[in-house]
């Protein structure tokens, strides 16, 4: 059985390119200046984990942590 | 052409890339790819001593380690040219550093949101049409004069309440103050002021005409301390609003029209798997990005192992960073469904590109629209390419036949 993925937006390291927003809606979403945060507490619906990591791995600023538990 | 030919004797042409380059030498401007290989080969940081003195980031790490270092690299000076005067003119927050650059920016980012663009698209759908009934039953266009210059122009308009006509002009303005200008001061300032009075005469008129546009929002925007934005500030953001959002993205445009007219086998699989558009045009961006910024050394630094000293201006290539093969698998090669992709088509850090996904709506509809009605066409052996010089790179004259070849 496949693992259960957590993910997070670095506020910090968040410049809004909206890369994760276009790749996975389902779990993004964007504040009214257009940075990225995790949907709820980020907890990745089963099927959706190729997608958190498509968005982990096309943000330009490394700002979104994968994490499973 | 005359242009060009009229300065040219200033720069002569380069003989030593690594110790000599310069943008704005026609080969770079025909095909820059085998130049910055070879200077990534030759170190993370090149130096040449010509527009004043400039560096250049070869890597992708470089560039990013630049991007995102404000203490030691200033904005106030955001395109490598053979002067450099006083700084005025300032287009806040292109040109801001902090602490002024945050409370600038988030002035501009809630109108170009991506749900914010959803609403412009149908109009950048249409406008697409529009261009394409003009010239489909010609079976040929040029398509950079005939479709992919007018996208942008018309969009932006759109978007700030002034007349799509006047598109030409600000053609005019940004080809003045972008190419010509790294060379011509004269030409850039009376540029610059032609559209400062454009635009202060908008300004004039919505003070007693309200209106529901961009101009309206920024002249009734808030600062952070409650005060309503200074003329000159509204003014600054709108030249900087202007100048970005319209050759960029033309360039863009282009550049992806280019590669599928002259790649057979990525046109029809995008036509075949129209669900692969977005990651093609984020790899369509990576691959022919347009924009190159610039950055002023304040404090002496090293980036890379480089040392880096004020006084020098540099040349903050995302589009060579796009291609460093340490960053990209196969970096020269356009993959339209790359599956990591980190480009730095839009900038990095605080001054990520503010009409990023308006430029990425733009692309998108222009390729679906184009792709639908078009779907085999290839350039015109008759006809020549040509690519702008300097801060923005993409085809000024595409010339392309539609149909099937024979």
């Amino acid at each position: 059985m496949a693992k259960k993925l957590k993910i997070h937006v670095d506020q910090d390291k968040c410049q809004g390119h909206a890369r994760c927003k276009s790749l996975a809606p389902e779990l993004f979403e964007l504040d009214e200046y257009g940075n990225a945060h995790e949907v709820g507490d980020g907890s990745v619906p089963e099927g959706l984990e190729d997608k958190a990591w498509l968005a982990q791995t096309n943000c330009p600023e490394i700002a979104i942590e994968v994490t499973e538990e | 052409m005359s242009d060009s030919a009229r300065v040219m004797p200033e720069h002569p042409p380069v003989t030593d890339w690594v110790h000599d380059f310069d943008h704005t030498d026609p080969r770079w401007t025909e095909n820059p790819y085998p130049i910055w290989n070879e200077l990534r080969a030759a170190a993370p940081v090149v130096h040449t001593e010509r527009f004043l003195g400039c560096y250049m980031p070869t890597t992708y790490e470089a560039v990013r380690e630049i991007a995102h270092d404000t203490q030691h690299f200033s904005s106030r000076r955001v395109i490598v040219r053979d002067v450099r005067p006083e700084v005025t003119n300032p287009a806040p927050p292109i040109t801001s550093d902090p602490p002024e650059h945050k409370p600038a920016k988030q002035l501009l980012l809630p109108p170009f949101t991506p749900d914010a663009m959803k609403k412009l698209e149908p109009r950048v759908r249409a406008i697409c049409n529009e261009l394409i009934d003009t010239f489909i039953a010609d079976g040929k266009c040029d398509a950079a004069a005939r479709y992919t210059k007018h996208i942008p122009v018309r969009a932006i308009a759109h978007m700030l309440g002034i007349p799509e006509k006047d598109g030409d002009l600000f053609i005019k303005w940004i080809h003045e103050i972008l190419e010509l200008g790294i060379k011509d001061d004269d030409t850039l300032m009376r540029a610059v002021h032609e559209m400062t009075a454009y635009f202060a005469g908008h300004i004039e008129h919505r003070k007693t005409h309200r209106t529901d546009d961009l101009i309206s929002t920024l002249m009734h925007a808030r600062d952070k301390n409650g005060q309503p934005l200074s003329d000159a500030h509204v003014l600054g953001s709108l030249r900087l609003l202007l100048i970005a959002g319209i050759d960029t993205t033309w360039s863009a445009i282009g550049s992806s029209l280019w590669h599928l007219a002259r790649t057979p086998a990525d046109r029809e699989r995008l036509v075949r798997e129209p669900e692969l558009m977005p990651t093609a045009v984020e790899e369509l961006l990576r691959a022919y990005s347009p924009v190159t910024m610039a950055r002023e050394v304040m404090k002496e630094t090293t980036i890379s192992g480089c040392p880096m000293k004020p006084g020098n201006m540099v040349l903050l290539s995302f589009p060579a960073a796009n291609r460093d093969p340490a960053m990209f698998s196969d970096a020269d090669k356009v993959v339209l469904d790359r599956k990591e992709n980190r480009h730095a088509a839009f900038g990095l850090g605080i001054h990520r590109c503010v009409g990023s996904n308006l430029a990425r709506m733009e692309m998108t509809v222009a390729l679906e629209e184009w792709l639908k009605r078009i779907p085999d066409f290839r350039l015109d052996p008759a006809g020549k390419v040509t690519w702008s010089e300097g801060t923005v790179r993409g085809p000024r004259q595409l010339p392309m036949l539609f149909g099937k070849l024979a």
